[in-house]
């Protein structure tokens, strides 16, 4: 390797198995916060940052990579970070020095990708993590003496805590050298094979150095996918594999598992010599006595669904006080700027489109803070993993596998993680399935209209006194989405995706302690992410329907102006009536007349300039360029029972669903006389046809809630499915689908009530 | 010889080799190799996957695959 042995690092890499600490220690290296959670697969594409404090690599690029379990990829993650250890990542060169983040409690394992990673070698600075849980279940690791064996530079740390990281950093300071082979060896009879094949690669592709061709031979070999790429780039080595494959299975040589026997038969003694045990450890752990309760047969699966209940619940009605408060600072800041600004177009724009719209969905930032808590938590205990374990035979039947199902949880914060997610997935039809049924999982941004409907029409009282109908409602949709998404899986898997059956191997880790810090981090990303969300998109949308619904300007209505003019010709007849009855003039009749009668005079004037000003209102905004377009698509929705500016919602919504709350609110607060900033639940509860029949029935809100279980009106989510297929063709499939479902579900809702007389 | 299908919630045994000639890639690399000693831990709720105790990590398989791992029962001690 042309690596002189002082240069300063300039691209640091960490790699090592799922779930061991790299991007813990990433944060700490970095003072980033990427995520960081208690099961295999958090992290699933490349991440990067600079190396932060002073010292002489400060600023060198460190990236974080998915973590793998061998240089052997069989997943999308795993193949991002062989991508980058090999060189094959477009653009990226190799990384300088690569931090092998292993876990102190799981040597063997966790070497064993070490031994790969030095075959290729590439220079490596061993980072011994979790030593305070090795040290916990007994464990005691002679660092120096695996530094010896290995050969490389080898650092106690506890990245959790801190520990270490001064000599970690040390370490880092200069390159150091490229380390010697490691010792282990195959069966005599691969070995050979091994080399020959490395040999003739190195003649077909000179510039590969000898020892990285005994790797890429190896790894040919004894991996189709690894093979592959060589039929163009070098044909003689690949033909040359088949053939030695044909003859080594003609010999029976078990030329598949040599690679894993040499590595495990030369760290087993290895890990022996290093590591002393101070416990029994066929010793049943703390964690393992947790697992016996949370995946025992019976215990398990109730209190898994105790678990997703007691969260929706607590979503519901634990944010209740907070969002009230939210929404009185919203309708007082409107009332503040009402005060303070001269009347005009420009105080109707701040506080009927800006405030309305905004403050309307700011509302529910404190429900979906709750979430993320609560998902957080399930998260970095350890519980997520074991939610795959339990569901995996359920999730098998239809059509998914266990490892869907922490894409799919994840979903329920956000459709976007939870496909990126789907990435540790090793099979391709289930990973394709789980990106297309993952939209069906309730997210937050469905919560706002969720709840905005359910407050306002489904009836307070409790089940029992116990389980709120509201919240119950709530349940029911979150369930409704997710049963959904199990048969469009089983549909999917049934019609569309054939395949071969999957493999489920997944790490079950060790319960931890949640680091409430690390939950409490992911809500304040979380909230500013939404409040950002909401201050650019929303405040933007807000604004232009805000124009959209002030213009143009209706004319004014012959017919109202003459009604006007006749309540105040009616007054001042009134007015004169009285002086002649009590003998005053005119003028004097408002100041010396009887109170009562004049006073009676005004509030009939008055109730009908109001009832005419609600009515131009109306009209303004039915005129509106808003009001025409919705009323242009209110027939395709009257089926559903949506009206106009519902069905203008709904259209403002395709882009994100939470728009359709300031859309409605918008709409409301220029259709009011006084242009109030509205509570949006009333003013929906008010709200009639011209004939005085209300235009939300329970029926029309349970209706517009299925649309809204189903519909995908996400354009983030459809970006994200290109990325992660590479087609257009299932981001297309999927909103046509999910769109179907949305419309035929809320219209058998709306068609089957009425036609039962609910409405 | 029995499979480590076979094996009860609680008994272990020592890997003996594989049911066919090419034992899935995975399973080997997490460690499940001749000579290691397994503990079926517990079967999850529905039946399906197991739970195993391997090298002091918990590792989680199906049935399927478990059927594919001869093994060698250890008498409990
Ligand atoms: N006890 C202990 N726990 C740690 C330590 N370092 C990390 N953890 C925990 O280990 C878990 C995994 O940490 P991550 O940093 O997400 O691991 P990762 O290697 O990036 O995982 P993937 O992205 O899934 O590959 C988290 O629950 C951490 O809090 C440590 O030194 N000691
Ligand atoms: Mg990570």
């Amino acid at each position: 390797m042309p690596v002189s042995v002082t240069t300063v690092p300039q691209r640091i890499a960490l790699a090592g198995n799922p779930n061991v600490g790299k991007t813990t220690l990433f944060n700490l290296l970095t003072g980033l916060r990427q995520k960081v959670a208690n099961y295999p697969g958090v992290t699933v594409e490349r991440k990067s940052g600079r190396l932060a404090g002073d010292g002489p690599a400060t600023g060198a690029e460190v990236v974080d990579l998915p973590g793998t379990y061998s240089l052997n990829p069989k997943s999308l993650d795993e193949r991002v970070a062989y991508d980058v250890l090999v060189g094959r990542m477009p653009g990226e060169p190799v990384p300088d020095v690569v931090v092998c983040v292993v876990d102190a409690t799981n040597l063997e394992r966790n070497l064993y990708l070490v031994t790969q990673i030095l075959d290729l070698g590439l220079p490596v600075v061993v980072a011994l993590n979790m030593m305070d849980a090795a040290e916990a279940a007994g464990l005691e690791v002679d660092a120096d003496g695996l530094a010896d064996r290995l050969g490389v530079p080898v650092v106690p740390i506890v990245a959790r805590d801190g520990r270490g990281l001064e000599a970690l950093r040390q370490a880092l300071a200069e390159v150091p050298a490229p380390p010697d082979r490691p010792g282990w060896t195959l069966m005599p009879a691969v070995a050979e094979v091994v080399d020959r094949l490395a040999a003739q690669l190195t003649d077909e592709v000179p510039d590969l150095p000898p020892r990285r061709a005994r790797f890429e031979a190896l790894g040919a070999l004894t991996s189709d996918p690894l093979l592959a790429p060589w039929k163009e780039r070098a044909p003689g080595f690949h033909a040359a594999v088949l053939q030695a494959r044909a003859a080594l299975e003609e010999r029976k040589v078990p030329y598949r598992q040599a690679e894993m026997m040499g590595r495990y038969g030369w760290l087993g003694p290895l890990v022996q010599s290093v590591v002393t045990r101070h416990k029994d450890p066929s010793e049943a752990t703390l964690s393992d006595r947790i697992d016996a309760v949370l995946t025992h047969k019976v215990a398990g699966p109730i209190l898994f669904g105790g678990v997703l209940l007691l969260i929706f619940q607590a979503v519901f009605s634990w944010a209740t006080p907070a969002m009230d408060a939210i929404e009185a600072g919203v309708v007082l800041l409107g009332q503040g700027v009402r005060a303070v600004m001269p009347d005009g177009w420009l105080e109707d724009l701040l506080v009927e489109g800006a405030i309305t719209g905004v403050g309307n969905v700011l509302v529910f930032l404190p429900q979906i803070l709750l979430l993320f808590f609560f998902l957080g938590l399930m998260e970095d205990t350890g519980y997520m993993a074991r939610t795959a374990f339990i569901m995996d035979r359920l999730m098998r039947r239809m059509g998914l596998s266990g490892a869907s199902v922490v894409p799919l949880l994840s979903s329920y914060a956000c459709a976007i993680p939870g496909i990126m997610a789907a990435r540790t997935l090793a099979n391709e039809r289930d990973r394709l399935i789980t990106i297309m049924v993952a939209p069906l999982m309730s997210c937050s941004a469905r919560l706002p209209v969720y709840t905005l409907f359910i407050a306002a029409f489904i009836p307070s009282g409790a089940l029992f006194g116990v389980l709120g109908y509201q919240g119950l409602a709530m349940v029911a949709l979150y369930v409704l989405g997710t049963v959904m998404a199990f048969v469009a899986a089983w549909v999917l898997k049934t019609f569309v995706f054939k395949g071969d059956a999957s493999m489920f191997v997944m790490e079950l880790p060790p319960y931890r302690l949640p680091r409430l810090r690390q939950v409490f981090w992911r809500m304040i990303d979380r909230a500013k992410a939404f409040v950002v969300r909401a201050g650019k998109i929303i405040f933007g949308l807000s604004i232009v329907l805000w124009f959209m619904a002030s213009f143009p300007q209706a004319d004014p209505d012959p017919l109202l102006e003459a009604r006007r003019e006749q309540a105040e010709a009616t007054f001042t007849a009134r007015l004169d009536s009285i002086a002649a009855a009590e003998g005053l003039s005119a003028a004097e009749v408002i100041t010396r007349g009887p109170m009562e009668a004049v006073q009676a005079a005004d509030a009939e004037r008055q109730a009908v300039l109001d009832a005419v000003a609600a009515e131009e209102a109306g009209r303004q905004i039915r005129q509106s360029l808003i009001g025409r377009i919705g009323r242009a698509i209110e027939p395709v929705m009257r089926p559903l029972g949506f009206d106009w500016k519902i069905s203008a919602g709904i259209l403002s919504a395709f882009a994100a669903r939470e728009v359709i709350v300031s859309t409605l609110a918008t709409l409301y607060s220029v259709g009011e006389d006084d242009g109030e900033p509205v509570m949006l639940r009333e003013a929906l509860k008010a709200d009639r046809y011209p004939d005085g029949r209300p235009v939300y029935t329970p029926l029309v809100a349970v209706s517009l809630l299925v649309f809204f279980v189903f519909a995908l009106q996400c354009m983030s989510t459809l970006a994200i499915a290109r990325r992660e297929t590479n087609t257009w063709k299932w981001p297309a499939v999927m909103w046509l689908y999910m769109f179907a479902l949305a419309y035929g579900f809320s219209l058998l809702v709306y068609q089957g009530g009425q036609a039962l007389g609910w409405g | 010889m029995p499979t480590l299908r076979d094996l009860d919630p609680g008994d272990r045994g020592t890997v003996t080799g594989y049911v066919a000639d090419d034992p899935p890639g995975r399973l080997l690399e997490m460690g499940l190799l001749p000579g290691t000693l397994v503990e079926v831990v517990r079967r999850a709720p529905l039946g399906d996957p197991i739970d195993l105790k391997i090298r002091g990590f918990h590792l989680s398989i199906r049935k399927h695959e478990a059927a594919a791992i001869l093994v060698e029962r250890v008498p409990a001690s």
